[in-house]
């Protein structure tokens, strides 16, 4: 018996109408434990790497992770992956809510699509009862209206399915996609679906999972429980309230945003709009909030309410989690909550991504004030700030005019469109919109972290040690007395030598080495995170959480009965981190990609950064334009990589010096 | 007159307004009941479940009850403050109208034991998990007199003898009694 994991796959090949489950090897679990890691071993295996994204060789994999299902808290993460339209390279995004739980349930650790289907459909997975079932009458409906619809005519109110809108139906590459209160919603994955022909899959499942030491793992379950409630009752001290608890920043609940619309960048990643909150604002929004909130909601097996459900008179309900309240609101510059309650009724119908595609409008509309785009590309665009967003959101998803060029993201929209607009594609790291935010002093740890991550989100990398230095020693001491999180005590001093000012203080303390372990520990934890399907609200993300580093090989090993420690689980983090990144490489990554954009601090220091990059490269076992070298690969059961990158000619028999310097910005797709 | 017995009735109180739809109660009671316990897990076989219709603010937790043979007939819809909660949306029951509270593969009923054990539990599972409160337990104690109450029971055969005649009846009895 399998446990913890099901031990099957579901293959749908879309081209042939094939359908079958698969067993999947147990050795490949040990090796690489499952969700992103799994995912990343048959992007590797299954295709050449230079298919295109929309291609109907891509395999698009919705998978759980390890503990997905069972009775750990917040083990609901589906983990979804091919390669991104956008940044051309792998793109994984991941939604919380209740699918991959339900999948587990029917049978299946993952669903593989393969192929694409000739007019578009639905999959309905109903235990081993699989179908591939017309869906001609859901073209054009939202993604929250089609889960709907789909329940009722299957007349299966327990079965929860993942859609796309409009947006993914039109290869839009900020194209989610939804369900429930969640949504994968970064790299376009949305438009793979689309591509494939999907408009969505339903799931009902009604098996069991099965535990292999089942006393050992219900005690680390209700240890976790019972952490949560202790930290719910004991907010960090010391930090802005968005940090104190776990669960992603709890927005839903929160009126208070004076923090975030006064500190992020709006438009274009540009405005820092000071002194925007003020007593009229607050009673406002409160008002606004409170009127359209009907509850507070989680995702499978969560005591957390990260989420709300929306509804504002005249629209359809929907749900929302996190930021995307603020991004439509603010990037639009209009000063009233309650149009970005209704643009983001519109654009969860539609499915779109609230973090790049608000910025991609506020892109065009600056062109437009520069003078690149024209009145002509903005014929029949309402003149007032509201009216023009729902205008462009428009074009945008059903590609008309110059929604067209812009549904591709602001990187490819400005090489289309030219005329110098390539110098307002600013906020981008490998292609991708990133978080709006300019920050004056550079941080190492998060040069770093932005400069390297493969998921190209620092909300996906970030998270456990303190983004700025506590002001007092007394402060510090607090944070470190009961900080039982840290792999290791030297982070602890870390934290207490840490300074605002003065020598150690940012941007040469931490130091090039102290930068490159933090990075590392964070970086792992929500690697961890990823295959084993764990919300990274209750683990990666937050200060203090109560999953970390010395619980995660017994939740493992009790859960599986495969035997993991530390150090295991370290290795098989470095396997999975060496693998995405070799996906990368096969598909033209390079140094000279790892870059935060220009303007994400004023302070730049050029010397320090590529130090820092070296030194990154280095502790990863990677040569100096960031590829894996053959030993590291070697040690990590991963011969079979070098192998292929030395026949490639990427990587040298014998090696330190970089090979040629290639780089994914300069090769078109 | 019968005689004074004392009772522990358990109850479990649901907040509905304090529900976060997360379903922990059905993960946990799955997995106490399952065997041995904790070996696995399935909300499928729960015997709470969750009526939930997110769309309309649906989220009601119900505990199994009775196995019925036949639906009802007629169904209850109840609206509350305005919202309307689903057909049979508070019915404890394993009923044949649903699926709810049914081995799925036998399709033998489900029943809440409030998690008897032991020693017994401080709490049953579901209300343990609850971090939200959005179930509460309760325990009290009540003094019941036990007794027959012939009352009913004459009424009851009377209208037996009226449908069908005294001599009928008194042969069905004289029966069922030789049969012991």
């Amino acid at each position: 018996m399998r446990y913890s994991e099901i031990g099957f796959n579901l293959e749908i090949d879309l081209s042939r109408g094939n359908i079958e489950r698969v067993e999947t090897d147990p050795r490949l679990t040990e090796l690489h434990l499952g969700g992103l890691g799994t995912n990343a071993k048959i992007l590797w295996d299954r295709i050449s790497p230079e298919t295109d994204p929309f291609s109907p060789d891509i395999p698009l994999m919705f998978s759980s992770g390890l503990l997905v299902g069972t009775p750990a808290p917040g083990a609901n993460r589906t983990i979804i992956t091919a390669y991104s339209p956008q940044t051309l390279l792998m793109g994984y995004s991941m939604m919380g809510g209740f699918w991959a739980p339900e999948l587990k349930y029917a049978g299946y650790d993952k669903v593989i699509f393969q192929g694409k289907s000739p007019n578009l459909v639905y999959i309905w997975i109903n235990n081993d009862k699989v179908e591939i079932r017309d869906a001609g009458h859901l073209h054009g409906k939202g993604a929250v209206e089609t889960q709907e619809i789909i329940r009722k005519e299957l007349n299966q109110p327990n079965a929860q399915v993942a859609a796309i809108g409009l947006a993914g139906e039109n290869r839009v590459y900020t194209a989610s996609i939804e369900q429930g209160r969640s949504s994968a919603s970064r790299l376009g994955l949305g438009a793979v679906m689309g591509d494939k022909g999907i408009k969505a899959i339903a799931v009902r499942g009604t098996k069991d999972i099965n535990i292999a030491r089942p006393d050992e793992f219900i005690e680390l379950c209700n240890e976790v429980l019972k952490y949560i409630k202790f930290r719910n009752e004991n907010p960090v001290p010391n930090v802005m309230t968005i940090l104190q608890g776990l669960g992603s920043p709890q927005e839903m609940l929160h009126i208070d945003e004076k923090w975030h619309t006064e500190n992020f960048m709006w438009g274009n990643a540009r405005v820092r709009r000071r002194e925007f909150w003020n007593k009229e604002i607050e009673a406002r929004w409160k008002e606004v909030q409170e009127s359209v909130r009907t509850r507070l909601i989680s995702c499978y097996n969560c005591p957390m309410k990260c989420g709300a459900i929306i509804s504002v008179p005249g629209l359809s309900t929907y749900m929302m989690k996190c930021f995307s309240k603020l991004t439509y609101t603010m990037a639009a510059f209009v000063d009233d909550l309650d149009f970005g309650f209704k643009i983001a009724q519109r654009a969860t119908e539609y499915g779109v991504d609230g973090f790049s595609t608000p910025q991609i409008m506020a892109f065009a509309f600056e062109l437009k004030e520069a003078g690149i785009l024209t009145d002509a590309d903005f014929e029949g665009c309402p003149p007032d700030n509201e009216g023009r967003s729902f205008w462009l959101l428009d074009r945008i998803v059903r590609r008309e005019g110059i929604g067209d060029i812009l549904a591709d993201g602001t990187y490819w929209a400005a090489q289309k469109i030219g005329k110098g607009a390539e110098e307002y594609a600013h906020n981008n790291i490998k292609k991708h919109e990133q978080l709006p935010l300019k920050l004056g002093m550079l941080n190492p740890v998060y040069f770093l972290m932005y400069a390297t991550g493969e998921k190209i989100n620092i909300t996906q990398i970030e998270g456990q040690f303190p983004q700025v230095p506590f002001a007092t020693m007394e402060e510090r001491e607090e944070f470190v007395r009961d900080w039982i999180q840290v792999p290791d005590e030297k982070f602890k001093q870390m934290v207490l030598d840490w300074e605002p000012r003065g020598e150690r203080s940012n941007p040469y303390y931490p130091t090039v080495d102290m930068s490159v372990d933090i990075v590392d520990w964070q970086e792992k934890m929500h690697y961890i995170d990823d295959v084993l399907g764990v919300c990274t609200g209750l683990s990666s993300f937050p200060l203090k959480p109560p999953y970390h580093i010395h619980n995660y090989p017994k939740f493992i090993s009790a859960a599986t009965g495969i035997d993991m420690d530390e150090a295991g689980l370290t290795q098989v983090y470095n396997r999975n981190r060496n693998l995405v990144r070799a996906i990368n490489i096969r598909r033209g990554l390079r140094r000279s990609d790892e870059k935060p954009p220009q303007d994400h601090w004023k302070k730049r220091f050029p010397e320090l950064e590529e130090r820092l990059l070296d030194a990154y490269y280095k502790f990863k076992g990677w040569n100096m334009d960031g590829i894996p070298t053959k030993e590291t690969l070697q040690e990590l059961d991963l011969a079979y990589i070098s192998e292929d990158l030395i026949k490639r000619g990427i990587l040298r028999e014998e090696q330190d010096t970089p090979s040629k310097k290639t780089s994914v910005e300069t090769d078109k797709k | 007159m019968g005689e004074k017995k004392k009772k522990i009735v358990k109850s479990i109180k649901i907040d509905l307004d304090k529900c976060n739809g997360c379903r922990a109660c059905e993960v946990i009671c799955s997995a106490y009941h399952a065997t041995p316990r904790y070996s696995s897990n399935n909300p499928a076989r729960s015997r709470i479940r969750m009526i939930r219709d997110p769309m309309r603010d649906v989220y009601v937790p119900v505990h199994a009850g009775e196995y019925t043979a036949a639906e009802c007939m007629g169904r209850d819809k109840y609206v509350i403050d305005g919202k309307e909660y689903d057909e049979c949306g508070f019915c404890r029951a394993s009923c044949p109208s649903r699926d709810a509270f049914k081995e799925p593969d036998s399709g033998l009923p489900l029943k809440c034991d409030m998690c008897e054990s032991e020693p017994p539990l401080e709490k049953p599972k579901c209300v343990e998990w609850c971090l939200n409160e959005a179930l509460k337990y309760e325990e009290r104690e009540e003094e019941v007199e036990e007794e027959v109450k012939a009352e009913d029971m004459e009424i009851g055969l009377s209208s037996l003898i009226d449908k069908y005649g005294l001599e009928k009846i008194t042969d069905a009895v004289a029966r069922m009694s030789q049969k012991g």
